[in-house]
């Protein structure tokens, strides 16, 4: 247990590290003009799965503030909360996912699809076109138009990127049960 | 190296660099709260014209910091056009009444009071940027864990973004070398593929990148748990300063500023100044 907090504490500084580098420098046309898109969510979704609602909670946290720091002026928190949200609820919902155990088949996927297309609905079309009308009064059409665009564009790559990482990641991992006696 | 233009620390002799971390900090975030709550042009106002103070007074030069200036202005810009595109009458909504400045067809009229209303909305992100450039710049991030904790954030969460701080120059490098030897075997990441391939091969870039994060988390938290870390309650910090009077005068305005915001802001119980009335 003791080294699991102290894994939680690492994987949380190495996971908002990832997504720091992942959203500043790594940008992936999407075809859209101006849109780019964000990988740094698939890695979001994949690291809440295996250390939980808390780590990624605090990843998205941090790695959004950093992002915003880094491009100069305040973290703008409406939509650094939403990315707080995704990670705790991937975290909270898919902790059943036995993804540190190497097992990660179709039932898998589809829950790992279900649970992200759901949290980065939640995040982006409730919680920060909400915030973004209560704290920065905008006007509404404009937030959710943007918030529609970010919950597609990141529930996209969540799935598809998320889940071959998973998948690739699980196998590399000796299952419960896979040695045979001959 | 390149983390280094990201967030940099520019070290210089003077007040603001001389403030504890934990004061830049709890300023930081006291006045991002101030700058949040208010919509009011005269608190604005007054809030830009310390941020600009504070900015004398470290002794950065406008043009170490160029880069973030013009990405702030070029996004702001942007932001206005998008709201004034989506909703041209948010302004008229907000304040009231409806003066037409410049009659465009439809709906796209040009009112003082949308103006007004951009305005606003571009000195309340305006506010905050000198404060947060002074935060990245002057605030050495060695001491950054030590502020948090000294804050009342967990020490472990200290740690874990001391632990980001640390590792982003490092998984920038991994990535660099990733992405050049992947696109060496011909894996693209650029408009010619289709989009799906696009994703597939971002997954084939970032799972080298994963596995050896994960490695690295392992290694690290070994050595955390053969140094024992996690045994107490409380740790001490090396980079951690006594507070000084500069200090506690810079938390003291802080906490003014935040009040004094507050107050003026929702006197009349609309948090919007309204001239037009």
């Amino acid at each position: 247990m003791k080294n699991n907090s102290i894994k939680n504490v690492v994987a949380v500084g190495i996971g908002a590290a990832l997504f720091f580098v992942l959203g500043r420098f790594v940008q992936i046309p999407s075809g859209i003009p101006n849109t780019n898109i964000s990988v740094q969510y698939a890695i979001l979704g994949m690291l809440a799965t295996m250390y939980g609602p808390v780590a990624g909670a605090l990843i998205g946290f941090i790695g959004h503030t950093l992002i915003d720091l880094s491009w100069g002026g305040a973290p703008w928190w409406s939509w650094v909360l939403a990315s707080t949200a995704v990670g705790a609820f991937v975290g909270f919902l898919g902790k059943r996912i036995p993804l540190s155990e190497g097992t990660f088949g179709k039932k898998e996927i589809v829950t790992f699809a279900i649970i992200n297309i759901a949290a980065n609905v939640v995040a982006w079309l409730v919680i920060a076109p909400v915030l973004d009308i209560v704290i920065y009064a905008e006007p509404a059409a404009k937030v959710f138009a943007q918030g529609g665009m970010a919950a597609v564009a990141n529930s996209v790559t969540a799935v598809i990127i998320g889940a071959l990482l998973c998948v690739a990641y699980s196998k590399t991992i000796a299952g419960k049960g896979s040695l045979d006696k001959e | 190296m390149a983390a280094k233009t990201v967030l940099n620390y520019l070290p210089r002799r003077s007040v603001v660099h001389e403030l504890t971390g934990t004061t830049k900090l709890a300023f930081f975030l006291l006045f991002t709260f101030a700058g949040m709550l208010t919509y009011d042009t005269r608190v604005l106002l007054g809030l830009l014209a310390v941020s600009l103070l504070a900015f004398r007074a470290s002794r950065i030069r406008l043009g170490e910091i160029r880069f973030m200036l013009v990405f702030m202005a070029v996004f702001l810009l942007l932001n206005n056009f998008f709201v004034f595109v989506f909703n041209p009458n948010q302004g008229t909504e907000i304040y009231g009444t409806r003066h037409v400045l410049l009659p465009l067809p439809g709906r796209f009229a040009i009112t003082a009071e949308e103006l007004f209303y951009l305005l606003n909305i571009t000195l309340k992100y305006f506010v905050a940027l000198p404060v947060a450039i002074l935060f990245i710049s002057a605030t050495d991030p060695s001491e950054f864990a030590a502020s948090l904790n000294s804050i009342g954030v967990s020490y472990r969460v200290g740690y874990s973004v001391s632990i980001a701080l640390r590792y982003i120059p490092d998984i920038q490098r991994d990535y660099h070398s990733i992405s050049q030897a992947q696109q060496a075997r011909g894996v693209e990441l650029g408009k010619k593929e289709p989009l799906f391939t696009r994703l597939k091969n971002a997954a084939g870039i970032l799972l080298p990148l994963i596995l050896s994060s994960l490695a690295r988390i392992d290694v690290i938290s070994n050595a955390m748990e053969l140094r024992g870390f996690g045994k107490h309650k409380k740790r001490t910090w090396y980079a951690q300063r006594p507070f000084a009077r500069n200090d506690y005068l810079a938390l003291a305005l802080g906490v003014l500023l935040l009040v004094l915001s507050v107050v003026i802001t929702f006197w009349d119980g609309n948090r919007f100044f309204n001239p037009f009335l």
